[in-house]
């Protein structure tokens, strides 16, 4: 980055412009001259990055715009989309932070004001924040999703991502997507990584208990079952500080049980009352904290059952939630952060904290506009030289983009609609199913699309294709299926991913229908119903039960990208959706 | 003997927990030979029995939904480090196994 | 042994109880004889009170918040889903496990002796999403509770 911060504010005719200074909620009374002048306050500074996904460079993400919350979660945070988002926090339309916390004129906003995220940028913030609060005085803590979402974390096994967060600096991290590598690899990453990875929640089953291949991880607890540190103790600003992992409960459900058969997890709500009341008992902290890959609406529900948790600092569902929520439960109340993804933000809460108790915070989902933030040149020349192995493959230009490419939102996105049109054509399918990841970055109208673009909206370990024939009552058991682990009402039903992305086929949604009666009317593209006894030929990928036999789905995508040569969608697959009128969570 | 079952027996605090896989296929007797589209027979384990030092701690009647490689894992006061723990199983086709360990 | 054998034969509950007792006090049956009767008609029964009853000699039982069942809110895998049984009573002589929407609903009865606790674990078969039933018979009486365990085909998570 050549344009220092102030030359790039001048330049964007933006320093002292309303649309820079927040006018609300986030913002003390005076005005501060950046977006990164965040004041000082108490005595203990918690950082919170989450999902980065393993975006070592800066990179476009547009946020959603169909985010639903069903039942008791209907119009609350976080699913609250576009102009219902930004009048609840109170943020001005067109300003910085609408753009990065609303899909609002995305592209011409995108433009203005550049890319998001990027380790080299993120770890330029993190140092300014930690030199302004002082020696010892924060933590910065991931909640997990960092070691899967790049070519070059695919292909490094997640090794890249975990000597990126050595130099950042990373104190305390839990997981989800980094439980698609095999254990062996885990195991070894955790070893590697310089922080502590901790979860409440992972065991080790009961068949290799009796011969467990990693007795001697230290991390391991033989009496108790636990695969991993349940929590740990940290001394911040001279306050002891707890922090107690939450891993994503359903991971061997969401991926492939196959490559960790030995851990079994869940969310054990009363395992982490046990173990926050034997924290609080024997080690008599100042502050407990919850690092969590629940996924906010999770979340919510286990701070009003659990109590004696100060703050639950979430991730997963990838909502960039501006103010915790406070949940009373029985014990007092409990704060409840989520982070957003991709690096787009990093969360700073500033404690006060005396003698055991939470007195004061101030908190701020800052995000990180890499234009702003000039790259942390050791971070630059680590991650340079981390990707020079795989640059030139990566930055091979495959297309054109004639719109905007994303994928985050609970339907098709424009991106995923890629992806299907690929597996449809490719596999010479009817009908072709994607999985509706929330990672996935995003690409702009007439930018080239790379590899490393096709790499961030696929690279999973279980990338195989598969083309087979499906009736349609098959077809209708997974549409229900996904549409209940996202619409279920009760938020421990729900796994926290998005709808299933599907190609050729059109249908209609209720998504306040109980499960077996949300999905109707499947249509193929031209208008013939889909019978429940006929049979389809549908392509896919990422299979979770077993290994599917085709190609990776990257060479399925790229292959059709250089078919294509430019990109234009002709028909987007998303539901007609009934039932959510005027939801908050829909947006225009 | 005792080639299908792993047992540990371990004492703390005045209770021993006993935990026990045993290697069985636990057929219901519902299911398909994919290849001869043939049920395959039910063949499973109904009883299993834990003693220490001879006398009776568990009796367990088991029916075909026990999954495959059955878990059994229970508690009982008293028992010492050295004590003698047998567990045995018996199925419907009257196979049978048994093993004996000592608490940890 | 004495003593062991008179708990069993009680244990076995009502209608057997008279015939069997007097076969194993007339020493025509040896303790492993009397294990071998395993209780076919409760296994069989393809209704859940029935297999209750079959099990534990009555079908009525009362919910009680003294007995934790846990298993997972979704399965990781339905083959496989374990089930912890815990009671918080006193005189626990039984414990019987249940799958609701299984076409066999029982899958285990446990018999305590006296000095075992009442806590057990295992392993069950799930077809579908639907409850985990736990019955105790703690001094003669019957008390249950409920746990839904959601069977899901899984991926696609965020």
């Amino acid at each position: 980055m050549s344009l220092s911060r102030r030359e790039f504010l001048r330049l964007m005719g933006l320093a002292g412009a309303a649309g820079l200074l927040p006018t609300s909620a986030f913002a003390a009374a005076r005005k501060p001259s950046d977006l990164y002048e965040i004041p000082a306050f108490g005595n203990v500074t918690l950082l919170h990055m989450t999902d980065c996904h393993a975006q070592l460079n800066p990179i476009y993400f547009r946020e959603p715009s169909v985010n639903l919350g069903i039942g008791a979660a209907k119009g609350r945070p976080p699913h609250l989309v576009g102009k219902h988002f930004l009048q609840y926090y109170g943020i001005e339309p067109g300003s910085i932070e609408a753009h990065a916390f609303t899909y609002l004129d995305y592209v011409e906003l995108a433009r203005k004001y550049g890319k998001v995220g990027g380790f080299a940028h993120l770890a330029t913030l993190v140092k300014r924040l930690r030199a302004e609060r002082g020696d010892g005085k924060t933590l910065l803590l991931d909640g997990g999703d960092t070691w899967q979402g790049s070519g070059t974390a695919f292909w490094t096994r997640g090794k890249d991502m975990v000597g990126a967060c050595n130099l950042l600096g990373v104190d305390v991290m839990t997981g989800h997507w980094e439980f698609t590598y095999l254990e062996k690899e885990v195991i070894a990453n955790i070893q590697e990584f310089k922080g502590e990875f901790v979860a409440q929640n992972v065991s080790v089953n009961e068949d290799a208990l009796f011969d467990y291949a990693f007795a001697d991880f230290e991390g391991f607890d033989e009496d108790s079952g636990l695969a991993f540190k349940p929590y740990t103790i940290k001394i911040v600003g001279g306050m002891k500080v707890a922090v107690i992992g939450q891993a994503f409960p359903y991971t061997p459900i969401a991926n492939p049980r196959r490559f960790i058969p030995d851990w079994t997890f869940g969310i054990k709500d009363e395992h982490m009352q046990a173990t926050v009341n034997q924290v609080r008992e024997s080690e008599e902290p100042d502050l407990v904290v919850v690092l969590s890959h629940n996924g906010m609406d999770v979340d919510l529900k286990m701070a009003s059952r659990v109590s004696g948790i100060d703050v639950i600092f979430g991730g997963h569902t990838h909502d960039g939630v501006p103010k915790p929520v406070v949940v009373s439960n029985k014990g007092g109340k409990t704060l409840v952060t989520n982070a957003g993804s991709n690096g787009k933000f990093l969360a700073v809460m500033d404690l006060e904290v005396s003698k055991g108790r939470l007195k004061d915070y101030r908190y701020r989902l800052v995000p990180v506009f890499a234009n702003l933030l000039p790259a942390d040149p050791e971070m630059q020349a680590y991650i340079d030289k981390v990707r020079a192995p795989y640059k030139d493959k990566l930055e091979q230009k495959l297309a054109v983009a004639d719109e905007l490419l994303y994928r985050r939102g609970n339907f098709n996105g424009t991106f995923d609609q890629v992806i299907c049109d690929a597996l449809r054509e490719v596999k010479d399918a009817q009908i072709s199913l994607s999985p509706g990841f929330r990672w996935g970055t995003t690409v702009l109208p007439g930018q080239e699309i790379t590899l490393d673009n096709v790499m961030d909206q696929t690279c999973i370990t279980y990338p195989e294709t598969y083309r087979r024939e499906m009736t349609g009552k098959d077809i209708k058991d997974i549409l229900e299926d996904v549409c209940d682990n996202l619409f279920n009402p009760d938020p421990y039903y729900q796994q926290g991913g998005d709808m299933v992305r599907v190609g050729g086929m059109d249908y209609v949604c209720n998504p306040t229908e109980k499960m077996g009666r949300r999905i109707s009317n499947m249509t193929l593209d031209d208008g013939t119903p889909v019978e429940a006894n006929k049979k389809y030929v549908v392509a896919g990928w990422a299979t979770v039960n077993s290994q599917a036999p085709g190609r990776p789905i990257w060479e399925v995508v790229s292959e059709y990208l250089e078919r294509q040569g430019t990109v234009k969608i002709k028909k987007l697959n998303t539901p007609r959706l009934v039932g959510v009128k005027g939801n908050p969570g829909l947006g225009s | 003997m005792a080639k299908t079952i792993k047992i540990r027996a371990k004492a703390k605090d005045g209770v021993t927990t006993v935990k026990s896989l045993i290697t069985h296929p636990m057929e219901t007797g519902l299911r398909k030979n994919k290849k001869t589209g043939k049920l395959i027979p039910a063949h499973f384990i109904q009883e299993v029995v834990c003693k220490h030092n001879g006398k009776e701690v568990i009796n367990c009647e088991w029916g075909a939904s026990i999954s495959k490689n059955p878990y059994l894992a229970f508690k009982f006061k008293g028992g010492k480090k050295g004590d003698t723990i047998e567990l045995s199983w018996k199925d419907n086709t009257g196979q049978s196994d048994s093993i004996t360990t000592k608490i940890r | 042994m004495k003593l062991d054998q008179k708990r069993r034969v009680f244990l076995k509950g009502s209608v057997a109880a008279t015939s069997v007792g007097f076969a194993v006090g007339a020493g025509l049956l040896t303790p492993s004889a009397v294990l071998a009767a395993w209780n076919k008609s409760a296994f069989e029964a393809k209704a859940v009170d029935k297999a209750i009853g079959g099990a534990l000699g009555n079908p009525t039982t009362s919910p009680s918040d003294k007995i934790s069942i846990k298993a997972p809110d979704i399965a990781e895998n339905g083959a496989v889903v374990p089930v912890s049984i815990k009671a918080d009573l006193d005189g626990v002589t039984e414990i019987a496990l249940l799958v609701e929407k299984n076409a066999n609903p029982l899958s285990a009865i446990f018999h305590l002796p006296k000095g075992t606790l009442p806590d057990v674990s295992t392993r069950v078969k799930m077809g579908k999403t639907g409850d985990v039933i736990a019955v105790v018979k703690a001094n003669g009486k019957l008390y249950s509770a409920r746990k839904s365990v959601k069977v899901t085909i899984g991926g696609c998570g965020g």
